[in-house]
């Protein structure tokens, strides 16, 4: 049977060469997260029929952090063996040499994308990547013991620690050990950035570094702001959060461990999943704010690249202009729960039934705060290493914010030197 | 000198041929040792960024050292050589190095005394001990991190039903066991290494020195302090070496178990970051050379503090 089945590709294979017709052979990379890649796996088998193209998918691992740095080596190596990058929001200045500008070649498509994603992923007018799909942080609570306790959705920090507290101690003393007030994103790598900024900008104390480039973070709300997620740590917050990413802090909430979560959109599908046992026992709100801030979202999302080293460039584009149709972005976004970056799908009254979560995140989305990827060009992972362990030090007791700030604004300055 | 042509001819013809017989092997060294390292040094002495690497220039030791001066009195020293965190690496490697091999060392040995002796199914259990040196490292320090998980994890269950423990540890999250959480791996896994080597030394102790001391009746103890432990301290060291240098060059299991972290970054994790991480391809070759410079270091005075026999001499 399958004897027969490779026979007969063979035989259509051969077929499609004589005759002249381009069938390429792809490569897309992803680091899959929750169900990404069942459903982009489903995409591809769809787009493999519609065309005579094959696309296999290279899967890496959760962490940023270690997509970008086996990414850097395939491209610094000009390999062709990866055709579509799929690209986190904040590595377009860093990477925009070895991409080819897709500008010419989504030019009857790209009024339809939300504008601010565009402009994320455009580097001295070069498009680098083509937004797929967008992110910004919620905060999720346990809607039924938020009402079994009479407690209402806090708004600002210093509300969630309290009724974190409260909650988490009434469950504990009724017998729920495991229960936990918050848990978040605490491991040295740059969720901890994300995460971190939100406290900080959200509590008043700025970005790390401003738009002009100017480095304002040393300063006296920040390192309130980090001293307060510190007080979290061993109390409402598990010591372990120090090193957990996105899929440990929802291991702890969707087995039901925890009253608040900090994470990104994928998490609300994957919660209401019909294995989840907090199905429906869950709801999603804006982050919360402090004093002199306002509530901060940091923008996530991730955006499909072609590489400058592929030898099927043409195909690739072709894929690239397919993941991110209209039909795609709306089963990403009812599936996955991921923002889309087609405006138009934002309205789609299909979403708004299934996954009532994406049209209610759209003003988050759009207000959302970029890192300073921007700002630091090819020095923003240094940058954000920096600030991330001056969070995971504070976070950790290892100095107070005040101190570790102060050392964060010598760092940048160095790193910055006369200029970004 | 002179005396006899012949055989002088001779010896030239053989030393030749050994020559020709070494060839390949010096080319293959050089070609995968000697170039790449020649390469990484360079490279620490230029601006490389891993996208531009044919534009390299020369900028002395800048990487290693610079002295920045703000004006006006002030300034600062800058570079490899006064960055406290590659210090941090190097302690925590160097830290590392010393207890993992220190431990495995100890449980090698009596590992290996044990699997020395008659029992049955000892072939069994000889193979049975080896599972962990053959399981890959990313593959183990993985499994590890999950059965030291916080909140799912397999470790604190149990130290806890034991009682030993009143709230689950994080192991790998706290500053002040990540080390701990990194050792037990890493000496989990490389005892059976160790036991392997040392039990290759035990099996060449002849057999009758062993009837002679049960014949004049000498403790088992003092046979072990007096007969044993000399006879396979050559292949102990050499069996340590290894073990040292292989820590040394510490990277998989920190990376997958606790990576980024102060509390247990060492050289080679501090390389790859500015390497690839980071936009500092010159400063992570830099840190590369002295990676290799510090090995060579620990590993010559070791051998020497030893009197390790290289030569293979008997003595």
């Amino acid at each position: 049977m399958t004897l027969l089945k490779h026979l007969m590709s063979g035989i259509a294979a051969t077929a499609v060469l004589a005759t002249g017709a381009m069938a390429a052979d792809l490569t897309i990379v992803h680091g899959s997260v929750g169900r990404d890649q069942e459903v982009l796996r489903g995409q591809l088998d769809r787009f493999e029929a519609e065309t005579d193209h094959t696309v296999t998918i290279v899967s890496m691992p959760e962490s940023t952090t270690d997509q970008f740095g086996q990414y850097k080596l395939w491209l610094a190596a000009q390999s062709s063996d990866v055709d579509v990058y799929r690209m986190d929001v904040i590595w377009a200045p860093q990477l925009a040499a070895h991409f080819v500008d897709l500008t010419p070649h989504v030019a009857d498509i790209i009024d339809g994308f939300v504008p601010a994603a565009v402009e994320s992923q455009t580097v001295d007018g070069k498009l680098v990547a083509l937004p797929m799909f967008l992110g910004a942080p919620a905060l999720y609570y346990r809607s039924d013991l938020l009402e079994k306790h009479g407690e209402e959705v806090p708004t600002t920090w210093q509300e969630l620690t309290a009724t974190a507290q409260r909650v988490m101690d009434a469950e504990r003393a009724a017998g729920n050990d495991d229960m936990w007030g918050f848990v978040w994103q605490g491991a040295a790598y740059e969720g901890l950035t994300c995460n971190a900024q939100e406290w900080t900008n959200s509590m008043g104390g700025g970005r790390i570094v401003d738009l002009d480039g100017a480095i304002s973070i040393n300063n006296e709300k920040a390192a309130a702001a980090l001293d307060l997620a510190a007080s979290w740590v061993g109390t409402i917050t598990p010591e372990g959060v120090l090193n957990y990413k996105e899929e440990d802090a929802r291991g702890v909430f969707q087995s039901g461990n925890a009253v608040f979560m900090r994470n990104w959109n994928y998490a609300y599908a994957l919660g209401n999943g019909d294995d989840s046992p907090i199905k429906g026992k869950f709801g999603v709100a804006i982050l919360p704010s402090g004093d002199g801030g306002q509530s901060t979202a940091t923008l996530g999302g991730w955006h499909l690249g072609v590489s400058k080293y592929s030898e099927n460039q043409e195909a690739a584009i072709e894929l690239v202009r397919f993941l991110n149709n209209y039909d795609n972005q709306k089963e990403r976004a009812i599936v996955t729960s991921r923002p889309p970056t087609v405006s138009a799908v934002y309205l789609d009254p299909e979403v708004a039934e299934k996954q009532e979560f994406i049209p209610l995140w759209k003003p988050v989305v759009d207000n959302a705060l970029p890192r300073p990827s921007a700002a630091t060009l090819r020095k923003y992972n240094e940058v954000s290493a920096a600030f991330w362990t001056a969070a995971h030090k504070t976070l950790s007791g290892n100095g107070t914010g005040a101190e570790n700030l102060a050392q964060l604004e010598n760092e940048l300055k160095r790193l910055k030197g006369p200029r970004w | 000198m002179s005396a006899n042509p012949v055989k002088s001819r001779l010896s030239r013809n053989r030393t030749r041929s050994a020559w020709l017989f070494l060839l390949p092997m010096l080319v293959t060294l050089f070609v995968v040792a000697a170039w790449p390292l020649g390469r990484t040094v360079w490279f620490s002495f230029t601006d490389a960024s891993l996208d531009m690497m044919s534009e390299a220039r020369w900028v002395g030791i800048r990487n290693y050292l610079e002295y920045v001066d703000f004006g006006g009195g002030e300034g600062q020293y800058y570079g490899l050589l006064a960055d406290a965190r590659w210090w941090r690496s190097v302690w925590n490697t160097v830290l590392f190095a010393v207890v993992s091999v220190s431990f495995e060392t100890v449980f090698g040995l009596i590992i290996a005394l044990v699997l020395n002796q008659q029992f049955r199914g000892r072939g069994l259990v000889r193979a049975a001990v080896l599972i962990p040196w053959a399981i890959p490292t990313i593959v183990s320090a993985r499994m590890w991190a999950w059965m030291l998980h916080d909140q799912f994890g397999i470790i604190n269950d149990m130290l806890q039903g034991l009682g030993l423990i009143a709230e689950p540890i994080a192991w790998t999250a706290s500053p002040d066991t990540a080390m701990i959480a990194v050792l037990i791996v890493d000496i989990w896994k490389t005892t059976p290494f160790m036991a392997l080597l040392i039990l290759a030394g035990l099996q060449m102790v002849p057999g009758d020195i062993y009837e002679a001391a049960k014949l004049d009746g000498i403790p088992a103890w003092r046979v072990f302090r007096k007969v044993t432990l000399p006879l396979i301290m050559p292949a102990v060291l050499v069996a340590v070496v290894f073990r040292a240098l292989d820590a040394l060059r510490v990277f998989d299991i920190v990376y997958v178990l606790t990576p980024n972290t102060d509390a247990t970054r060492t050289m080679s994790v501090y390389a790859r970051e500015n390497l690839f991480d980071y936009d500092q391809f010159a400063y992570g070759s830099a840190a590369s050379t002295l990676l290799f410079l510090i090995i060579a270091l620990i590993t010559i005075t070791f051998i020497m503090a030893t009197r390790m026999d290289l030569e293979g001499k008997r003595s």
